[in-house]
């Protein structure tokens, strides 16, 4: 059983975490990781950064533009996680924009992600009708989970398909946002919140996009499965270092 | 038949779709659903055609070159988009979307410029409509473009710099996909060029296919005939080629020669020659051809023409690029700002400097003496003045 559908059987509110491959320095990649999962995260995202992070806020853009100068590349992130499993074992995403991918060549890069022990892929720009049309059998083949955002402005029908696509959980984006957006959540949120809940999805939802602290993490999962934090956690890095994780994942779970 | 065209989900060959994040789908699928419909609505069309008319100016001339086509034996024509309201091709585009956007019920437009041209012609039509306009430019721009600038802001835009990236055109468009990410109900996005997700590309050039369609009624009073043996024009993103291509793409005797911007050299580094430098991959939302690193990073680049550095093509043209539909020639800076002086010497006029590049193609290509050539004239020089200066030193 793919690690991600294992974790989301654990009976608890699930803390992931993203972070910038290559940021604040090029080789941060494993000792973070480690942190993480020493910290008591329960599964990442790990960014391989792109020139032109369409999705993300000034946050992310940043630490990915600066990545990039680290000299951050497909073949050096592989590089560095090639012996991730032999010390962390919770499930590890790579999320990423499509263009990188597809210059690696999309059978070479998923079958790259499965020799490592990737669970699962994120890839914001390549869409559900795209990827069910031209992709679905090769990350199939190679044992990966694509995960799917949804909005607040996603119809019913089309959650339904996603839903229908999906094999791991939903990444529900709590708001009409790029990335760090925003900082609390309101009465919208809540009702979209409850709407999601109340569709019995197949798939368990984690709620990212504007996740910063503990209140919005607690807002975030009453209803969720779990929550993703990216832009927080990216700027508590770029000001402490990675044994300093553990302070940031406490606080988080408080 | 064959055709060049789009097909109902975007593609030209395998170029073009929507590769957009979910938080835009809802956005461009409105769009994608309406844009035909809105189109060929009798008042739609009316509309259109009456600003194109009397505010913009058309039809623009078709003016036969004769001094021009004295020194390079052959029957050159140029089709005057110069002589267009805010001076360039770029209106036509602007004009049609700010209808289309009022028919969507939006009360914001997003627009995305690099020289400014296009955030020009969308401030004015702005004006126009009476609806609140914000104008992504990258910071670098924002300072070799003052003139533009403050042409905007007289227009009643609201100018935002993009600080992202490289801080020009890409990055300003970056910025403008992140806005409506951030306003997906009220807003529309009216992008530039033929690049962007379906429907975007399909949607300018059709805005634009009043060039062509132009052109082949007045060549029909001049010449006798409709098709002429050649249509030149420069490509960036590509509107202004995909508007005077668009009749004659899937007429196979028309000749169509798209010209890129080589800057320094093609192979200098500094280059914005996307057909020869580029390949497959997705900008913008688009999959097309692209300059870009081994690793998948799009790079930076270059062009004396600040209309021209872009580093994709539009779908089509990547198309018209792989199919040998067209032919893709380059074109230097010093070659395009010598034809670009010819042409104020030949003829009295001052070109732009992304239209002398589509000039300079009568230096690399030889023509028959009866062939008909149309160059697609896409904007006046005014914009350019201080770059002619600093060049020529005037």
């Amino acid at each position: 059983m793919n690690r991600i559908n294992q974790k989301l059987e654990e009976n608890k509110k699930l803390l992931s975490i993203y972070f910038t491959a290559g940021y604040p320095s090029v080789n941060d990649t494993v000792s973070i990781l480690k942190e993480l999962e020493k910290s008591g995260v329960d599964m990442v995202e790990i960014g391989l950064p792109f020139s032109d992070p369409l999705a993300d806020g000034p946050t992310i853009q940043e630490s990915s533009t600066l990545a990039l100068k680290n000299g951050m590349t497909t073949d050096l992130l592989f590089e560095q996680l090639k012996d991730i499993r032999e010390s962390v074992s919770i499930p590890l995403i790579i999320m990423g924009y499509f263009n990188p991918m597809m210059q690696y060549g999309v059978d070479k890069f998923c079958q790259k992600c499965a020799e490592i022990g990737i669970d699962g892929l994120i890839i914001p720009d390549l869409p559900v009708d795209v990827y069910h049309d031209q992709f679905q059998a090769i990350f199939e083949k190679h044992g990966l989970i694509n995960v799917f955002l949804i909005t607040p402005q996603t119809s019913e029908e089309r959650i339904r398909f996603i839903d229908s696509i999906s094999s791991g959980f939903i990444y529900m984006v709590s708001s009409a946002s790029t990335t760090g957006a925003k900082n609390t959540f309101g009465e919208d949120q809540s009702s979209y919140f409850e709407k999601i809940a109340a569709m019995n999805l197949k798939n368990p939802q984690i709620v990212g996009f504007g996740i910063s602290n503990a209140e919005t993490f607690n807002q975030a999962t009453k209803k969720a499965k779990g929550a993703i934090i990216g832009s927080a956690f990216i700027k508590y890095i770029s000001a402490n270092p990675p044994e300093k994780i553990s302070d940031f994942v406490e606080g988080i779970r408080s | 038949m064959k055709t060049y065209h789009a097909d109902e989900k975007g593609y030209y060959g395998k170029f073009g779709g929507a590769y957009i994040p979910e938080m835009l789908y809802p956005n461009v699928e409105e769009l994608r659903q309406r844009y035909l419909t809105i189109m060929n609505e009798a008042s739609f069309k009316d509309e259109f055609d009456q600003l194109l008319r009397d505010y913009v100016g058309r039809p623009s001339p078709l003016y036969y070159a004769k001094r021009l086509s004295e020194k390079y034996n052959s029957r050159i024509y140029l089709k005057r988009e110069d002589l267009n309201h805010t001076g360039a091709h770029k209106v036509n585009n602007t004009i049609g979307q700010i209808l289309m956007a009022k028919r969507l019920g939006k009360k914001r437009i997003i627009a995305e410029t690099g020289a400014g041209q296009h955030g020009v012609a969308t401030a004015t039509v702005c004006a126009l409509a009476g609806i609140e306009c914000i104008v992504y430019m990258g910071e670098i721009d924002i300072k070799r473009q003052a003139p533009n600038v403050a042409r905007m802001k007289m227009l009643g835009a609201k100018v935002v710099p993009a600080t992202s990236g490289s801080k020009t055109l890409k990055d300003a468009t970056n910025e403008a996909i992140r806005d409506w990410i951030n306003n997906p109900i009220d807003t529309h996005y009216i992008i530039g060029s033929v690049v962007g997700p379906h429907p975007y590309p399909d949607m300018v050039a059709r805005f634009q296919s009043v060039i062509s369609e132009e052109i082949k009624w007045q060549l029909k009073e001049k010449e006798g005939k409709e098709d002429p043996d050649y249509v030149i024009a420069c490509v960036g993103g590509g509107s202004n080629a995909a508007g005077a291509f668009y009749h004659f793409l899937d007429n196979e005797k028309v000749g169509l020669i798209a010209v890129e911007a080589a800057g320094k050299g093609i192979h200098s580094g500094e280059s914005a020659a996307t057909s020869v430098l580029g390949n497959d991959g997705i900008i913008h939302g688009s999959r097309t051809l692209l300059m870009q690193t081994e690793d998948g990073q799009i790079t930076e680049p270059y062009s004396i023409s600040a209309g021209l550095d872009y580093p994709g093509v539009g779908p089509l043209h990547a198309h018209l690029y792989e199919s040998k539909r067209a032919e893709f020639i380059s074109i230097t800076d010093d070659e395009a700002m010598t034809s670009g002086l010819e042409l104020c010497q030949l003829e009295g006029i001052i070109p732009a400097i992304e239209s002398s590049h589509a000039l300079a193609a009568l230096q690399q290509k030889e023509f028959g003496a009866d062939d008909i050539v149309v160059i697609n004239l896409s904007g006046r020089g005014d914009k350019d003045l201080n770059t002619y200066i600093d060049y020529f030193k005037l």
